[in-house]
């Protein structure tokens, strides 16, 4: 990544920092650069540093140490209503004495625009939204995707360059989030925004953006995106936080090149591509469900397999999910395709599993 | 809905049918509610609503001159109020007659008492006549109308029995009259001579007095309640227990203390006047006048005008704030336009609640008051215990209700009664 050469960067966080109480950090040595147009996403659990970040960029909270840089500009002293960043809240924070109209009028109007030119904006931003028909209604007689909608068409319709939003979708079911998600990020790629989103929605993540900033104990933990970090996480947070993760602990034994050798607690070997970590380590390795393999004869010659005891058929439809007991983890789950030649395992019989190296990442412990 | 089977309606459990079953266990509630509301609906039935009702209606009720004077009044029935001239003998007769039975049953100097409110003089009239009339025999001490002359040339005067046939309707609005400086004369309404002018304009210094409170109140009140609904709710309710221990202090306390404090020896005109402000000579006014009634009543209303406003602050979420300075709006902007139009409902409410006490409060106005700067609720409360004159203050107590409601009224068409939360 050529993140470092600041070109191209629009939005740069330098050596950032933020303490609240003098005591502890709730952001340690933030870097961070985004090229103009990037749909970038703040992924982490609550506490993790991720919406004082946000509001950082946005001037509500100041950095204790650090530089923010805006197109080149550091905004570290420039007030939230001169920055000139739209923003989505978390509760849409849609006025409730105004109409909709009036919400969306409101930044225009601040501006000094006048009325037909606000007029005219408004009315663009209420049809980019699908809700033209919706401007002499009152926030609270709107859905809450209606209100979504709204709250996202407000913070454009003053055309900043820049958007943030925290936890947009956190209100809305499962269905109108999915909705919401894609409708989003055409938006944003459409008009060409820069976008900031905050979310502890892994799915909202994976799906929407263009890179994702995984935070965790005030530290970015990775910065890639989607593809790369449910496949090549960088350390064992991050295996663990995204999707999901079967873990084996060991002990590193010996490297060749990009394969490890993993003897684990219970005495197994087993192989692994090394991320982070030497020969003598303690490592805990790390393999997602759907690239186990029972099948001997889809294994490359010569890789280590290991006995597991089935505990769990689970029928799901679309896939089947098989939970094992391997070198003493209870919790070890298996996905296999619902196809016509699949195995259904019976639980109390053995099998043994194997996988690609390449597949299973020996990371930090 | 129909669950009834085949063979009848549903039954419950024991075999009642099911909805006579559901209907008892309902009354039983509805019972048990009843019975728990019960002590205080009894209460307030008892020691408000029926005293309130009984002490209105005395503002319309004059039973006093058609009870003591029964025979009286039905003679002068006949007589012409505006001819000029004085009633005839049966008048007299009728009037001797219900007099020495009034005279037996002590009741004359009462009569005396209530239509010297119309006409000054009338008290100690029936008091001096009643001492005479009460050596007369109705049946053979005949004609009257010299004797009565003789005893008062006031009963020889036209004027004293029109007042006497103007006041003898059982139902009278001659209390409502006198409460907007007008009087009852035999020629209708009319307006009070004007050295008794002083209800109206009672009326409108209370109201206008009342106003300013609240106006003093909503100021001062406004910018506590935003600091404490945006402090973190430790020191928020350490903070809110400074605003409430007025409440815990003695009205009297209180509003002694502030003529401590205003008085023209007092802690303020003694500190200005070492400050060289203020020259000795010329100390500030500002107790036992409106200035005084002002500021005690100010402090004494600022709680509740401060408890409403905070608890709907606290309800107006800080991202409506940060979402309009994200639009642009600088921090005046985002307050006048965003927080302030939210924050509505509690000044309205704080200000119905101050108005509503200011307009009938009675404890501070008397203490710091002075002569200037009393309330209608001070005569209200002289004519109740000195002047004994209950329908006159009954009838301004009405009234006082009446602005109270139609104030409210108007607030409820301007502002809207949906927009006031008290919390």
């Amino acid at each position: 990544m050529t993140a470092s050469s600041s070109n191209d960067a629009f939005v740069e966080f330098e050596r950032v920092q933020k303490s609240y109480d003098g005591e502890t950090l709730v952001v340690k040595d933030l870097n961070l650069t985004m090229p103009k147009g990037e749909f970038l996403t703040m992924l982490g659990p609550s506490g993790s540093g991720k919406t004082t970040c946000l509001m950082m960029l946005a001037g509500f909270e100041t950095a204790t140490h650090g530089d923010i840089r805006l197109g080149g500009t550091s905004i570290n002293n420039i007030p939230p209503h001169k920055r000139g960043i739209g923003m989505v809240f978390q509760n849409y924070a849609l006025f409730p004495h105004m109409t909709i109209a009036e919400n969306l009028s409101f930044p225009l109007e601040v501006r000094k625009l006048g009325k037909s030119e606000r007029e005219e904006k408004v009315k663009r931003a209420l049809d980019m939204v699908e809700m033209g028909a919706f401007g002499g209604r009152r926030p609270a007689q709107l859905s809450g995707g209606q209100q979504q909608r709204i709250a996202l068409a407000r913070a454009l319709v003053f055309e900043p360059e820049l958007v943030l939003m925290d936890e947009p979708l956190g209100a809305l079911d499962k269905q109108l989030r999915e909705k919401m998600q894609f409708e989003i990020t055409d938006l944003a790629h459409r008009l060409g925004i820069t976008t900031v989103y905050v979310t502890h929605d892994q799915t909202e993540a994976m799906t929407m953006s263009d890179r994702v900033a995984v935070f965790d104990d005030g530290i970015i933990q990775q910065l890639a995106p989607p593809d790369t970090l449910y496949e090549e996480p960088e350390n064992s947070f991050v295996a663990q936080f995204i999707g999901e993760n079967n873990t084996l602990e060991g002990v590193v034994q010996e490297i060749n090149g990009e394969v490890a050798l993993v003897k684990l607690d219970d005495g197994e070997l087993i192989d692994a591509k090394p991320v982070n970590v030497g020969v003598g380590d303690r490592t805990r390795v790390s393999i997602r469900p759907e690239r186990v393999e029972y099948n001997k004869d889809r294994l490359k010659e010569g890789t280590h397999t290991i006995k597991a005891e089935v505990l769990e058929f689970i029928y799901m439809g679309d896939i089947f999910r098989t939970r094992l007991r391997v070198a003493g983890n209870d919790e070890f789950v298996i996905k296999t395709r619902n196809a016509p030649d699949q195995v259904r395992h019976e639980p109390g019989s053995m099998i043994e599993i194997g996988w690609l190296p390449e597949d299973c990442r020996a990371l930090d412990a | 809905m129909t669950d009834t089977t085949s063979d009848g309606p549903m039954l419950a459990a024991d075999g009642t049918p099911l909805k006579k079953s559901l209907a008892r266990a309902l009354r039983l509630q509805k019972m048990r509610a009843l019975m728990l509301i019960a002590p205080l609906l009894l209460f307030v039935l008892f020691s408000f609503i029926i005293p309130i009702f009984s002490m209105l209606s005395r503002s319309v009720e004059n039973d006093i001159v058609a009870d003591t004077l029964p025979l009286t009044v039905v003679e002068l029935q006949a007589w012409n109020a505006d001819s000029g001239e004085l009633p005839d003998e049966a008048v007299y007769a009728a009037f001797v007659a219900d007099m020495v039975v009034a005279i037996e049953a002590k009741k004359h100097t009462r009569l005396g008492t209530r239509l010297n409110y119309e006409q000054t003089g009338m008290s100690s009239l029936f008091r001096k006549s009643g001492r005479k009339i009460k050596r007369m025999d109705p049946a053979t001490d005949g004609p009257f109308k010299e004797a009565l002359i003789d005893v008062d040339k006031k009963w020889g005067d036209v004027e004293t029995w029109r007042v006497i046939k103007t006041h003898s309707p059982r139902i009278t609005n001659g209390y409502f009259l006198n409460a907007v400086d007008m009087r009852r004369t035999p020629e209708g309404a009319q307006a009070q001579p004007e050295d008794k002018q002083i209800l109206v304009k009672l009326f409108g210094r209370t109201l206008i007095m009342s106003l300013i409170i609240t106006g003093s109140c909503i100021l001062l009140g406004y910018p506590v309640a935003w600091i404490l609904a945006n402090l973190p709710m430790r020191t928020a309710n350490v903070l809110m227990i400074l605003v409430l221990l007025p409440f815990w202090t003695s009205l009297l306390v209180r509003t002694s203390a502030w003529k401590v404090m205003l008085q023209q020896q007092g802690v303020i005109n003694e500190v200005l006047v070492w400050l060289g402000m203020v020259a000795d000579d010329a100390r500030l006014v500002m107790i036992n006048n409106q200035t005084g009634t002002i500021i005690a009543m100010t402090h004494i209303l600022l709680p509740f005008m401060i408890l409403p406003m905070y608890s709907v602050m606290q309800t107006i979420n800080p991202s409506y704030l940060r979402a309009a300075k994200s639009m642009g709006a600088t921090n005046w902007t985002a307050f006048w336009r965003v927080y302030f139009p939210l924050s509505i409902p509690g000044i309205g409410a704080g200000s119905i609640l101050v108005f509503i006490l200011a307009i009938g409060y009675y404890i501070t106005p008397e203490i710091v008051g002075g002569t200037k700067g009393v309330f209608i609720s001070n005569r209200i409360a002289y004519h109740i215990s000195s002047s004994l004159n209950w329908g006159l203050a009954a009838a301004l107590g009405t009234i006082l209700l009446a602005v109270v409601l139609i104030l409210y009224w108007a607030y409820d068409k301007i502002v809207g009664i949906d927009n006031v939360k008290l919390g």
